[in-house]
């Protein structure tokens, strides 16, 4: 593991044992498939882009899995989720089809945003999707007042916030941190931060863009509580989620994860030279890639065998390419809905047709 | 019914109108609960609504006109205070990359009904930081919708009007006049958006304007009536998206001649659209170029005279009304 962070190796974790979380050999089968499946699926979403299929940034998650899957696992019904543009992952987690995904992505009518978006900007609102914002630290706030209505509006949900490393470093994060520990001290703000700390701001490492590497211990300045967790075990990121978002849900205060984890992929779809690391470095990532500890955990515990993995990387497969069918043989928008859904209520455009 | 109120008084009104009909809205921005608000607008109310209704935030307008559109997207409709229009500028990212877009980019997902409102325009020796008039700024955006009420009774009907609005509302207060007074109808007085006012009627020629330049013009009206014999329409925008073409064409028609006035710079403002406008819909009509009225291309000065040598004059307005009409300017 390289030393990212300055926190010593593991960025500052305390290593675990393996299976220290007595996860049943099921629900571990079943995170396994949810990791495929999204692996699969940003794979698919590479090959589209490299075939002029799609279009704009394309941001994957490749690495990282183990991080929205983990604490998506403890999302309850009514729970909000918001993000950046790294957000194919949250949509395809909260149930979003993988179809209509990849036909946002292919730019289709039948998107889930109806081609208005793109792969920036998933929203399954229904499900609790509120969104995948393009301005770095720009959704951070609104998340924040999002878990502020969950509790003005006497419910029990929480608001699971996504945020990079790098984006710790706007002024909207600090700003939104310091109302939420405002907040949250009346009980008023259940909002979980989860840092996807991957060690990069595109090309640009964590200690090149702050003196104080320790990010978890950013709150600490807004009064929000905070921990770190290895973010490619996905055992480890169960027992986080599992154990802050209760925690968040009963007191109504804000806390903070910081998960340390890596993308293996590069940071956009487009950027075919990685000057700013090594191979040596990605490749020791790779060691800890969260689909390969899990399934060397499963395999050893003989919670799965090689004939099951298979099986289920087979039907993600499936699943996978019956969503890029799918969005392929899809309908471009129609041009009408050009003019549609800026305004609600009945003026929607003010422009000439 | 109708009773006088100030600008200020009405303005509060109608956000306790709307307050007390839907437990969703509620007041938030810097010092306007306990402190009562710099300009005293929401002055006690904190007292009568109490701190989850009436939310004192710290001084950072990004991160809580953000968090107002986290909760407008929520279903609860946020009235925020800008201290004064010249800070939006920090919350800029959050009113039009985020409260803007949100609807086109959710594809109709979501909807923002979040009102940002404080003092807009200048005349009271600010200077140059505390001193803009932002309708060609917000008013350029789609997604937004943007008003600048000036009678009291308008304030209030906008107010609520803009509460009720599922979109964001930019709604810019002529901060100079929150203390004049004006008739302001008793209850629910919403007054619709898109809808422009005409302040005066006239025949010979319009005067178009919105926020307090609209009383400079009605003043103009006044003096070209007396010592000109003109007769003047005084057409007041009061929305600046929507925007009224109707009201200008048709006032246009019937006068031939045109003066658009705005207290912002020339380049790009409010009265180049109004300029355009007309040659597009009423070119056959007119009987003389549309003349222009800006602010001068400075930043606000301080000094009494320079800022009022700043914005337009009387005297500016009463000449380019005097060009359009062919008659000697004075
Ligand atoms: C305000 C703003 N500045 C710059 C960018 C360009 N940009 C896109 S992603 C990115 C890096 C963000 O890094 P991080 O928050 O760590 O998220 P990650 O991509 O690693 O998931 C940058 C600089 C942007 N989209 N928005
Ligand atoms: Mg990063």
């Amino acid at each position: 593991m390289p030393e990212e962070n300055g926190n010593g190796e593991n960025g500052g974790v305390e290593a675990r044992e393996e299976g220290s979380v007595a996860t049943s050999a099921d629900r571990l089968v079943d995170l396994y498939r949810e990791m495929v499946t999204v692996r699969r699926f940003e794979e698919a979403c590479q090959r589209g882009f490299r075939q002029g299929k799609i279009g704009g940034y394309l941001h994957v998650y490749i690495g990282q899995e183990a991080v929205a899957v983990g604490f998506l696992d403890s999302f309850k019904e009514g729970d909000k989720v918001i993000t950046a543009y790294r957000d194919h992952p949250h949509a395809l987690l909260l149930g979003s089809d993988p179809k209509n995904v990849m036909a946002e992505l292919y730019g289709r009518g039948s998107g889930i945003v109806k081609g208005k978006g793109g792969s920036m900007h998933l929203f399954d609102v229904e499900r609790g999707m509120m969104g995948g914002y393009g301005i770095v630290g720009g959704h951070i706030p609104i998340g924040v007042g999002i878990a502020y209505a969950l509790k003005y509006h006497e419910t029990d949900n929480i608001c699971q916030l996504y945020l990079g490393d790098g984006a710790m470093s706007q002024g909207a994060f600090h700003e939104a941190a310091n109302l939420a520990g405002l907040w949250g001290k009346d009980g008023q703000c259940p909002c979980l931060f989860i840092v996807e700390n991957n060690q990069y701001g595109m090309g640009t490492s964590v200690e090149r863009t702050t003196a104080m590497t320790d990010l978890a211990a950013k709150f600490d300045a807004y009064g929000i509580e905070h921990e770190k967790v290895d973010g490619m075990d996905i055992d480890a990121v169960l027992e986080a989620a599992e154990r802050l978002t209760e925690q968040v849900r009963e007191t109504g205060k804000p806390y903070a994860v910081e998960a340390l984890t890596y993308r293996t992929a590069p940071h956009g779809a487009g950027d075919f030279f990685e000057k700013y690391r090594t191979k040596e470095e990605i490749e020791e990532w790779r060691q800890r890639d969260p689909i390969g500890i899990l399934e060397k955990k499963l395999l050893e515990s003989e919670a799965a065998d090689e004939e099951k993995l298979d099986e289920i990387k087979g039907e993600a497969k499936e699943q996978i390419d019956e969503a890029v069918k799918f969005a392929d043989e899809s309908e471009q928008p129609p041009i009408e809905e050009l003019y549609t859904d800026v305004y609600a209520g009945e003026d929607e455009y003010m422009g000439e047709e | 019914m109708a009773e006088t109120k100030t600008y200020r008084e009405a303005l509060r009104e109608a956000m306790v109108h709307e307050m007390e009909r839907d437990e969703n809205v509620i007041l938030m921005g810097e010092d306007i609960g306990v402190y009562g608000g710099t300009h005293l607008i929401t002055d006690g109310l904190i007292d009568d609504w109490g701190p989850k209704r009436v939310m004192d935030t710290p001084i950072s307008e990004n991160g809580f006109t953000g968090a107002a559109v986290g909760m407008a997207m929520m279903g609860m409709r946020p009235i925020v205070e800008m201290m004064t229009w010249n800070f939006s500028f920090l919350a800029a990212d959050q009113i039009i990359q985020h409260a803007a877009k949100l609807r086109y980019f959710s594809g109709g997902q979501v909807q923002v009904p979040l009102v940002i409102r404080g003092p807009n325009g200048g005349g009271v020796q600010l200077s140059a930081q505390h001193t803009h008039s932002l309708e060609n700024f917000y008013g350029h955006f789609p997604g937004l919708k943007v008003v600048a009420p000036v009678t009291p009774n308008d304030v209030k009907g906008m107010m609520i009007t803009a509460v009720r609005d599922p979109n964001p509302v930019i709604f810019l207060e002529a901060g100079a006049l929150y203390g004049t007074k004006g008739e302001v109808e008793e209850g629910d007085n919403a007054v619709p958006f898109g809808k422009a006012r005409v302040a005066r009627e006239g025949d010979d020629v319009t005067l178009i304007a919105y926020g307090r330049q609209v009383n400079l013009c009605l003043r103009v009206a006044d003096t070209l009536e007396e010592e000109d014999g003109v007769s003047v329409e005084v057409i007041d925008l009061r929305s600046i998206r929507p925007f009224d073409e109707d009201a200008i064409v048709e006032s246009v028609e019937k006068t031939h001649r045109a003066v658009a006035v705005q207290e912002q710079w020339r380049w790009f403002g409010v009265a180049s659209e109004v300029a355009a406008i007309i040659q597009d819909r009423a070119f056959d009509y007119l009987d003389a170029p549309v003349e222009r009225v800006s602010g001068a291309e400075v930043p606000a000065p301080y000094a009494r005279n320079l800022e009022i040598a700043a914005f337009p004059s009387e005297k500016q307005v009463a000449n380019a009304a005097r060009r359009v009409l062919y008659m000697e300017e004075k």
